[in-house]
């Protein structure tokens, strides 16, 4: 049975507690700044947060209800969502059925860490079992060593050349100029991408994301709520998300993505030709390039081409990730798929960070997360749309 | 090919010694099955009991039928190699001081996929490989794919140097070079391509072939050692214990002895020797081995004992032999958990009975010096840390694991 769509869900003030590489802060200061301006932003009560979803990997050894004592709320629904990168996607397909239910009214979805000296290493040495025992042990980089392998096996299957990773991490570091909240604006050339050293082959230093401190936000309500409240708003138009997909496949080519993207926009109601603007999950460009390809825009395999084709600039053909992605504004931990999601709310509701994209209507955010072992496992997008939006052409 | 070993370079004594590092060990109680197989050099994985699908990494169910009911079992681990990396920025000290290091991901032909340290000579990928378990380190299982056919030097490629205590180059002490064990031994080690050997001799004035064999070889320095006066053990240790890379560990008292003959005598000087010995030997050796666990391409390695099958099930017309055994491998556990930290290994050698004097009236099959010492060699190549060489160990061994009540009761007849 296909998913109903969504009836009147709207996600609205978008908030940043501003990136930063280190900071002596713990998970809790930077989700409660969150919760703080998620209020100020809203115009709203604490009390009037009856909902709360939380995704942190430095929370620990709390969860999202000793965050509730933490910070004083009484939420009648509550929410872990421990899975990185695809946290945003699931903690809004959470909320949204919720609020369409009446389980809550004012869903706070919030994702944030910091990031000491060591607790990066601490962190990834600790992930998963699998990680612990079959990952770890075998030269301890974390995900750059995961992902190394991916890029290097994506460009022996699909031909896929080191000035294609770099045209992407060069588009975004060219969206991010105009972002005052992004840790890296310094222009990057091609040919600084090339000469920069090597981390984990074939991966270089402008491929890998920075891990940083900070927290992301946003609130998910009825249509109703959001009127009430005179907050601009962006519509939920359609959600998905695939866990473990295509065990059988020896080595990740693919996300859950191919699985569920045609049911993403049925349940919408558009075709890949309507959107926009894409917030892929860009910790690494090679799992933009899967996004691509497993979401639509091209086929599988396609990618470099597509790539070939397209500037990727905030101003360009198929503006992405236009505040500069992750790999130009940090990863704040669970935070880093709250970055595409609360940047795509912001175009559409004509309040972006840098640079808008011109008559943005229709956004699309992917979510990508928990490299268990050899892949990651966890894959989430939404489809996204501006209060005066109709519905896709449905030219497919 | 790899590059082949070259003799270190002499220690400049005014620079500083290196401390030794070791990769992570934190590992789930499952997972320490596949170091069980690699200890005894064995590459195996778990098969469930029920739809034998075979499962990595290591898992409480089945992945395909949820069965509790997975097996560990030898198996072929030829593969192909899909992709690799060279990590130049791992986040653990080992690994930054070892850049860069090859990893792979090998999809076996048995079904799962593998991330694994790679060997220097595995063509890129796509590419045959064959994957091995060693111990790393510090100990733990890992995974190593090595290329499809044996390579020129393949032994001399770091990843192999960093997951065996071969002999080559290395500096060697034998406990007790007057036997016929100890003197198999240093020749063993001298073939193997050990700069230098001690070989240790008791007594002095006791006339020994052997040792008068071992003292025509260039490579042999005899050393007054006995294992059973503390400060012999100190003086020697104070002498060379700074050099020595790799101890074996051959000192042994043995009689035919069962519980019920008068007396403890026999049990008392088994005791100094086999037990007691050992404790002197880890007192006076163990420290500076530790420190010496990074000092160079050839630095500190391992610490061989030579125990007995016996130590498992007391064989008891040995029965104070087999007694004192068991505590030397009580003993070598809590050595083995002292040096790990360092990464010096523990190989405990579990012969079945031995082709001498004391054994003239066990009944065959009995395993000569020369075998015994050919297997320690082996084992320190291939980073193996439990040895039962020759058939008779194995039975043994066989038996222990399968029943060891049923051993008890068969070696009572």
């Amino acid at each position: 049975m296909a998913s109903r769509p969504y009836e009147d869900v709207v996600v609205a003030a978008p908030v940043t507690i501003p990136y930063r590489r280190f900071s002596i802060r713990g998970a809790h200061w930077f989700l409660g700044r969150a919760l703080a301006e998620l209020v100020r932003a809203a115009g709203i009560r604490k009390s009037d947060i009856d909902g709360l979803a939380v995704s942190s990997f430095t929370l620990a050894p709390d969860t999202a209800v000793g965050l509730t004592q933490h910070v004083g709320l009484s939420p009648r629904w509550l929410e872990h969502v421990p899975m990185g990168g695809a946290s945003a996607i699931l903690q809004l397909r959470r909320a949204a059925r919720s609020v369409e239910a009446g389980d809550a009214d004012i869903i706070a979805c919030i994702a944030g860490d910091t990031n000491q000296v060591d607790s990066f290493r601490q962190m990834t040495s600790n992930f998963s079992q699998f990680a612990r025992d079959a990952a770890y042990p075998y030269g301890s980089a974390g995900p750059n060593g995961s992902f190394a392998l991916l890029t290097d096996y994506y460009m022996r299957a699909f031909g896929a050349t080191a000035e294609d990773y770099g045209k992407l991490c060069v588009a975004q570091r060219r969206n991010a100029a105009a972002n005052p909240l992004a840790l890296f604006r310094k222009p990057l050339t091609m040919e600084d991408y090339l000469g920069a050293r090597l981390i984990a082959d074939p991966i270089r230093l402008y491929d890998c994301v920075m891990p940083c401190a900070g927290a992301d936000g946003f609130l998910v309500m009825r249509k109703a709520v959001a009127k009430k409240l005179g907050l601009p708003y962006a519509k939920l138009l359609g959600a998905i998300e695939r866990h473990n997909a295509f065990p059988e496949d020896p080595i990740q080519f693919r996300g859950g993505w191919a699985l569920d993207c045609d049911a993403l926009y049925a349940q919408a109601g558009v075709a890949p030709r309507d959107i926009d603007f894409v917030q892929a999950y860009d910790d690494y460009p090679v799992i933009t390039l899967m996004q691509i390809e497993d979401l639509g825009f091209c086929r599988k395999g396609e990618g470099p081409d597509f790539v070939r084709r397209n500037s990727f600039t905030v101003d360009g053909s198929f503006p992405l990730n236009t505040s500069g992605g992750q790999l130009s504004m940090g990863q704040a931990g669970a935070a880093g798929g709250h970055l595409g999601l609360v940047e795509a709310i912001r175009q559409l509701t004509g309040a972006p960070l840098g640079g808008a994209v011109e008559k943005a209507r229709i956004g699309l955010v992917g979510g990508f997360g928990m490299i268990n072992y050899d892949r990651g496992l966890c894959s989430g997008a939404a489809i996204l749309a501006s209060s005066g939006a109709k519905r896709g052409k449905k030219r497919r | 090919m790899s590059a082949p070993l070259s003799r270190p370079k002499r220690k400049n004594p005014l620079l500083r010694t290196r401390l030794p590092t070791i990769p992570p060990m934190a590992r789930s109680r499952v997972a320490q099955g596949l170091t069980s197989a690699a200890a005894c050099g064995v590459f195996a994985l778990q098969r469930c009991s029920e739809c034998a699908q075979v499962q990595y990494p290591p898992r409480e169910a089945c992945v395909n039928c949820l069965s509790a009911r997975l097996r560990w079992h030898a198996m072929d681990g030829a593969g192909e190699l899909l992709a690799r990396t060279a990590i130049r920025q791992g986040q653990e000290l080992y690994f930054r001081e070892r850049a860069p290091w090859r990893a792979g991901l090998v999809k076996l032909d048995q079904g799962p996929t593998v991330l694994a340290a790679l060997h220097g000579d595995c063509a890129p990928p796509p590419s045959r490989v064959r994957l091995r378990l060693a111990l790393d380190r510090g100990g733990q299982a890992l995974m190593i794919a090595l290329p499809e056919k044996d390579t020129p030097h393949m032994e001399d490629d770091p990843l192999m140097r960093e997951t065996s205590s071969d002999a080559k180059f290395r500096k060697a002490l034998v406990t007790d070079a007057k036997t016929r064990t100890g003197r198999a031994m240093v020749e063993a080690l001298v073939a193997a391509g050990a700069d230098l050997v001690w070989a240790g001799y008791a007594e002095p004035w006791k006339p020994s072939p052997q040792l008068d064999a071992l003292r025509e070889l260039e490579e042999v320095t005899p050393v007054p050692l006995d294992v059973t006066d503390e400060s012999s053990v100190r003086e020697l240790a104070g002498s060379i214990g700074a050099k020595v890379d790799i101890i074996v560990n051959t000192a042994e008292h043995h009689r035919a002895n069962a519980i019920t003959s008068p007396g403890v005598e026999t049990a008392r000087a088994e005791m100094e020797v086999n037990y007691f010995g050992l404790l002197r030997l880890a007192q006076a050796f163990a420290p500076a081995l530790r420190t010496r666990a990074a000092d160079g391409a050839a630095h500190a390695t391992a610490w061989v004992n030579i125990l007995s099958v016996y130590a498992l099930t007391n064989f008891p017309q040995h029965g104070t032999f087999s007694a004192s055994k068991a505590a030397a491998l009580s003993l070598a556990q809590a050595l083995r958990a002292e040096l790990q930290p360092s990464g010096i290994r523990v190989v405990n050698v579990f012969p079945g009975p031995i082709d001498d004097e004391w054994n003239q009236l066990v009944l065959p099959t009995k395993l000569s010096a020369e075998a015994l010492a050919a297997s320690v060699v082996d084992a320190l190549r291939r980073g193996i840390e439990d040895v039962y060489p020759g058939a008779a160990a194995k039975d043994w061994l066989e038996r222990f694991e399968d029943d060891p009540k049923a051993l008890e009761r068969e070696l009572a007849r």
